[in-house]
């Protein structure tokens, strides 16, 4: 089944197409379908919610999204390359130049300053040192934490640190942004200033962001709602609806 | 890539400092054990380095290494004087003796005997610290080596005409030269040939080696296999004397494995710490490599900055571990003066320990190189 949105028609192709997707683990016996015949077009310039309870599919789903599993069958393409037919290293170069991630743990480098983990995409794509830290900083004072640049993330609250994972998954300017539970560590006022900064900042429209969430305090937040169950997709919402629980 | 790939590795002290000492201990051990070892052998040889002149030794064929004296007939000086390409031929005597103290204690002496004549096979004259090599001519005169003075006398001045007491003969001492220290630790007496002769019980045969020169220009090793053939001795250059005595000592004695035990040790323990450290530091931070692998970070990348972190961690290792084992040697021949210091700090050991050092950095960044390249990049969203 092929899902489009009516409600939402993009004026060009969409950022991200499944066709019969699907996604198992496992043989014989412990054979385990993941993702079952999934497909799906999202738009570029829209906050797209990914929901559904625990164990149906929502993460590795964007993991085939964003390049970091593959598909047992179907078509994946993503800002119009198909990733289907990419090899490993092109892959990893993709997800480099087009691909912002923001982790449900941060997964910030303890080691580095607030900035340097906010500069590190731009170190991979081989950009200097110096400028990569002033590309960061502007970026990170632009998300409320210009006074923050040096502090270590042991020092930072969690809802600072997932600010600073917004602006590291931003820095490179990446056409899709994929977020994994953002708001999941945080409480209620912080999860809601995140998710606003990834409306302000993220939404652009020759861009396209991706939430996995469970998080129902933030379905406000997204243009769609893309409801999973047990790998498959079983509702499509427009801006406002809920899904059904 | 690379600062940050220190970065991490720097974060966590604790563990940077772990991998560091584990690789410091191992290289220390390592490189102090075999310079001991080395210093051993070394000591083993010292006679051969320490008695120049000649670049051929003539002895009996069954002579197995310097200490394993065998007695020739003087004829046989005079045949290998005979042999073509042979320039000069002298006669040396170097064996133990047993000398009376002034106290009536009795001490075994490594005495050497030196051609009447020539006094081939002295000391240079740099490593002369008292006396002269002419005063060796007088009646009962022998030279001391630096070592075996103060093993004898403790901290006294050294003083011209102190005596010992050699098979009834008095013996004069008469100065003091520096010496290579030997194995046995015995003090060192030179002497003239004729003089040691009578430093001796009476026996039959004394002559125990041959020192000779080629003539100018003849390689050594063609006139040894000429003295070899057609005397029946066994002709050495001092290279080959000097390794066949190492390699003597190597196979007839248990000091290469108990030597080389420690070091395997050494390095079983470095791999041990060092690669169990850099392998949970990995592990620790397999989500932050799964990160980076995420946001673009190529195998090969990554490979890089483990290996740039291992080398780091390697390198100032190994550089502690070195600086100790040479703290060690320096102090070791400062403050232990009375016995004569076996450790030989070469290059090759070194070299040795830099190689040892670089597997155990690579063993410990092979196993971890092995979980961040297996790593599925989607561990992040877990």
């Amino acid at each position: 089944m092929t899902t489009t949105m009516q409600q939402h028609p993009t004026t060009r192709g969409a950022a991200i197409q499944l066709r019969g997707v699907s996604k198992v683990f496992g043989t014989g016996d412990t054979k385990v379908t993941a993702i079952d015949t999934v497909s799906l077009d999202l738009p570029y310039g829209e906050l797209v919610l990914l929901v559904g309870p625990s164990g149906c599919g929502k993460t590795t789903l964007i993991s085939i999204v964003a390049g970091l599993l593959d598909a047992s069958a179907g078509e994946v393409s993503v800002l119009e390359h198909n990733l289907t037919r990419m090899g490993g290293n092109r892959k990893v170069r993709f997800r480099g130049a087009n691909i912002g991630f923001v982790f449900q743990q941060y997964n910030l480098l303890p080691a580095l300053t607030a900035v340097e983990n906010a500069s590190v995409p731009l170190l991979i794509a081989g950009w200097s040192r110096p400028k990569a830290i002033e590309k960061a900083s502007d970026l990170l004072a632009s998300v409320g934490l210009g006074s923050r640049l040096k502090s270590y993330p042991s020092q930072l609250s969690g809802g600072q640190q997932q600010r600073v994972a917004i602006a590291r998954a931003l820095v490179h300017e990446p056409r899709l942004l994929v977020c994994d539970e953002p708001t999941a560590a945080l409480d209620a006022a912080s999860g809601r200033t995140v998710m606003d900064l990834i409306r302000q900042v993220a939404v652009q429209p020759d861009r396209a962001v991706i939430v996995v969430t469970h998080d129902s305090r933030v379905y406000d937040f997204g243009d769609r709602i893309v409801s999973m169950a047990d790998g498959k997709v079983v509702e499509l919402l427009g801006k406002g609806q809920r899904p059904h629980e | 890539m690379n600062w940050v790939a220190l970065r991490m590795l720097t974060g966590d002290r604790a563990k940077y400092l772990g991998i560091i000492f584990g690789v410091a201990f191992a290289a220390l051990l390592m490189s102090q054990q075999l310079s001991i070892f080395c210093g051993l052998m070394r000591n083993t040889t010292s006679q051969i380095r320490d008695i120049e002149g000649g670049d051929i030794w003539v002895m009996d064929k069954n002579v197995q290494f310097v200490d394993d004296v065998k007695p020739m007939s003087e004829n046989k000086l005079l045949r290998v004087r005979g042999v073509e390409g042979v320039q000069w031929a002298v006669r040396l005597y170097k064996g133990i003796a047993r000398a009376r103290l002034s106290d009536g204690n009795f001490q075994q002496m490594i005495l050497i005997g030196l051609d009447d004549a020539t006094l081939v096979g002295a000391p240079r004259p740099d490593r002369i610290l008292h006396g002269e090599l002419g005063d060796l001519r007088q009646p009962n005169a022998v030279f001391i080596d630096e070592f075996g003075w103060r093993y004898l006398f403790g901290n006294e001045p050294f003083q011209v005409g102190r005596t010992l007491e050699m098979n009834d003969k008095r013996a004069v001492i008469v100065g003091m030269c520096k010496c290579n220290p030997t194995f046995q630790t015995f003090p060192i007496l030179y002497c003239t040939y004729s003089q040691a002769v009578q430093f001796l019980p009476q026996e039959r045969k004394t002559l125990t080696f041959i020192l000779a020169k080629g003539n100018d220009g003849a390689f050594p090793e063609s006139v040894c296999a000429a003295i070899h053939e057609q005397t029946g001795l066994k002709a050495l250059t001092n290279d080959q004397f000097f390794w066949s005595t190492i390699q003597y000592y190597m196979q007839r004695t248990g000091i290469p494995i108990n030597f080389g035990i420690t070091v395997m040790l050494g390095f079983v323990v470095g791999c041990a710490i060092a690669g169990q450290t850099f392998y949970l530091f990995t592990l620790e931070n397999l989500k932050q490599w799964g990160a980076l692998k995420a946001m673009g970070v190529s195998n090969i990348r990554l490979v890089g900055m483990i290996l740039l972190q291992a080398l780091v961690v390697g390198l100032i290792g190994y550089g502690l571990g070195i600086g100790g084992a040479a703290l060690f040697g320096y102090t070791f021949e400062r403050v232990v003066t009375s016995t004569p210091p076996a450790f030989y700090f070469g290059w090759q050991i070194m070299g040795i320990t830099a190689g040892a050092v670089t597997v155990i950095a690579l063993a410990a960044s092979l196993l971890s190189m092995r979980r961040v390249l297996f790593l599925e990049a989607g561990v992040v969203f877990r």
